[in-house]
């Protein structure tokens, strides 16, 4: 091997050129990639389930208690009865009353979906907006980091009679837990990240006479941004799983409340398609985070490229 | 300029370290002066100090008639890494404390092609820091540092980041920027040959807490043979000055590790 460096467009394609070796160099670069990188998260889940059904087909594991996948998933409509957002259960509500099956499984994802970003945006909105007046003002510091710091590793299961209590059933105590689960870690994340600015970017500016609110607007905040958003993304998974647990005390519908269903009903199928939903949802979610980071951190250079190196 | 400034580091705690002891220092108007010293001798501090980012413990700094308290346009200060913001681009970063001062986008942009040109970037204008080499960093960090028209550049050793040729390269560029702005330069370096090329006087200090040893005038017309046998004098000299520092910054540790 000679050490010519190579340029970093040509190292970049080469990796994802044996991947889909069936791609010729006539379609442009992205489309590889995108190939690739659909192609390896199919085979990533694709051997999780062959390794499932190899156990099942093999007689090891149960289909009762384990079923595989093409046995949860095969049966959507059966599946479907029990995502029951018509309140069927109540007193004079017709059993085939409500929206079809398919429809009500997109409103039991869509509440779900809505409760995580709902929490998830006044999470952050609220804790970020906290993490910075803890810096900028030593008062608030004073009176507030304590208690942050004290109820932060509070888990938030301790939370949920507090939810009911305070909002009763619905949307509202859903979205507090999620609320609650995420606002304290992510104010002490935001003052470490405000920590963490690079000294001589402050001492520019304040060497070019920027005044406190100006260093903050104008170099802390872009300056933070970055980590913050990768904050968000770890706990965007965080989110989902509160939310699943809130759910699951009775707020109409959601993908907990069916998890719930199916425990009490012992339906093993059922949780397993729930599952894969939250999983695919999740996915997706964590997805259009990182297209926001891209737009949004324009400035930011990938850095994975590194470790694909060595 | 300075009067009898002395810098204690955390002080009062059981981790206090004098930095600086005593440094009298005076700047004309327009000189280029060099510090030059071991290292952790305290000559970063002594920048820091002059811009107003740190207070003094002791003594005081004047600059053109005030007292130093905070930092000021006036004394801009240029790093050895990059400090450009990289959510801006190349004329936003130039321009940066026009911004701040509330001056027009239009206004600003002219100033910043202005700077830029005096830096021979003017092509580079709307790119990203990150699209560009060290030493294209560093002229724009300079372009910033000229477009708010100071009296007093502060650099910290500015180049030490970047390889020997850009270097050489930069140090030429940055003399012709000096003569064209009239600003007085106080340049922070640990390179003896950088010293020659570039200083009316250099300043040696001593290992921590940092004094003044002494202070050699450059007497060389520029452009400067660094091959002259008037260069190699000089390196001799501050060469031998420097070791005896070095000898005992290094003898002070051993010291201090038994």
């Amino acid at each position: 091997m000679t050490a010519v460096p190579q340029p970093a467009a040509a190292r970049e394609t080469h990796v994802t050129a044996e991947a889909t070796a069936a791609l010729r160099p006539a379609l442009p670069a992205w489309v590889g990639r995108a190939a690739s990188r659909v192609g390896f998260t199919l085979l990533s889940v694709g051997l999780f389930c062959a390794l499932w059904e190899l156990l099942w087909a093999l007689g090891i594991s149960d289909a009762r208690l384990l079923p595989p996948p093409h046995v949860f998933l095969s049966n959507f409509p059966e599946q479907a009865k029990f995502f029951n957002t018509a309140q069927r259960w109540q007193v004079g509500v017709g059993l085939n009353s409500g929206p079809s099956p398919a429809g009500a499984v997109m409103i039991t994802i869509l509440a779900s979906a809505a409760r995580v970003f709902a929490g998830l945006l006044i999470a952050s909105t609220l804790s970020i907006t906290i993490g910075v007046l803890i810096r900028y003002y030593v008062a608030v510091e004073k009176l507030a980091l304590p208690t942050i710091t004290l109820l932060s590793p509070v888990s938030p299961i301790a939370w949920l009679p507090v939810a009911i209590f305070l909002f009763g059933i619905g949307d509202a105590p859903a979205i507090f837990m999620v609320v609650v689960a995420l606002f304290f870690h992510m104010v002490l994340a935001t003052i470490s990240q405000i920590d963490q600015v690079n000294r001589n970017l402050i001492n520019v500016a304040r060497t070019m006479g920027a005044t406190k609110f100006q260093t903050y607007s104008r170099v802390i905040i872009p300056a933070i941004l970055p980590g913050l958003l990768v904050v968000l993304r770890l706990n965007l998974f965080g989110a989902w799983m509160v939310v699943l647990v809130a759910e699951s005390t009775g707020v109409g519908y959601g993908l907990g409340q069916v998890i719930m269903l199916a425990r009490n009903t012992f339906n093993p199928s059922l949780v397993f398609f729930t599952i894969a939903l939250i999983g695919v949802l999740g996915f997706a979610s964590d997805w259009a985070l990182r297209m926001v980071q891209k737009r949004i951190l324009y400035w930011v250079p990938e850095t994975t490229g590194v470790l694909r190196g060595l | 300029m300075c009067r009898n400034v002395s810098k204690v580091w955390a002080a009062g705690t059981d981790r206090a370290h004098a930095a600086l002891h005593g440094i009298d220092l005076d700047i004309a108007p327009g000189e280029f002066t060099v510090l030059i010293g071991p290292s952790g001798c305290g000559k970063s501090t002594l920048l820091y100090l002059v811009a107003g980012l740190e207070p003094e413990t002791d003594g005081e700094i004047w600059s053109f008639g005030d007292r130093v308290v905070a930092p000021s346009p006036d004394r801009s200060l240029i790093f050895q890494e990059t400090s450009l913001f990289p959510w801006l681009t190349v004329w936003q970063n130039v321009s940066f404390g026009l911004s701040i001062r509330g001056t027009p986008a239009a206004e600003r942009k002219a100033v910043a092609r202005e700077a830029l040109h005096r830096v021979g970037l003017t092509e580079a204008i709307d790119k990203r820091p990150d699209e560009l080499s060290g030493g294209m960093r560093q002229r724009v960090a300079v372009a910033r540092a000229l477009a708010m028209r100071p009296k007093v550049l502060l650099m910290d050793e500015p180049f030490a980041a970047l390889d020997v040729q850009t270097r050489t390269k930069m140090q030429d560029f940055l003399l012709d920027v000096w003569r064209d702005s009239s600003a007085s330069i106080l340049f922070v370096t640990h390179h003896i040959e950088e010293a020659i090329a570039l200083a009316d006087r250099v300043v040696v200090f001593t290992s921590r807490p940092g004094r003044v040893k002494t202070i050699v005038p450059i007497d060389m017309p520029r452009p400067r043979d660094p091959f002259s046998a008037r260069s190699e004098a000089l390196r001799k000299q501050l060469t031998d000055i420097l070791r005896d520092e070095v000898d005992r910054a290094f003898a002070e540790q051993e010291a201090l590790a038994v």
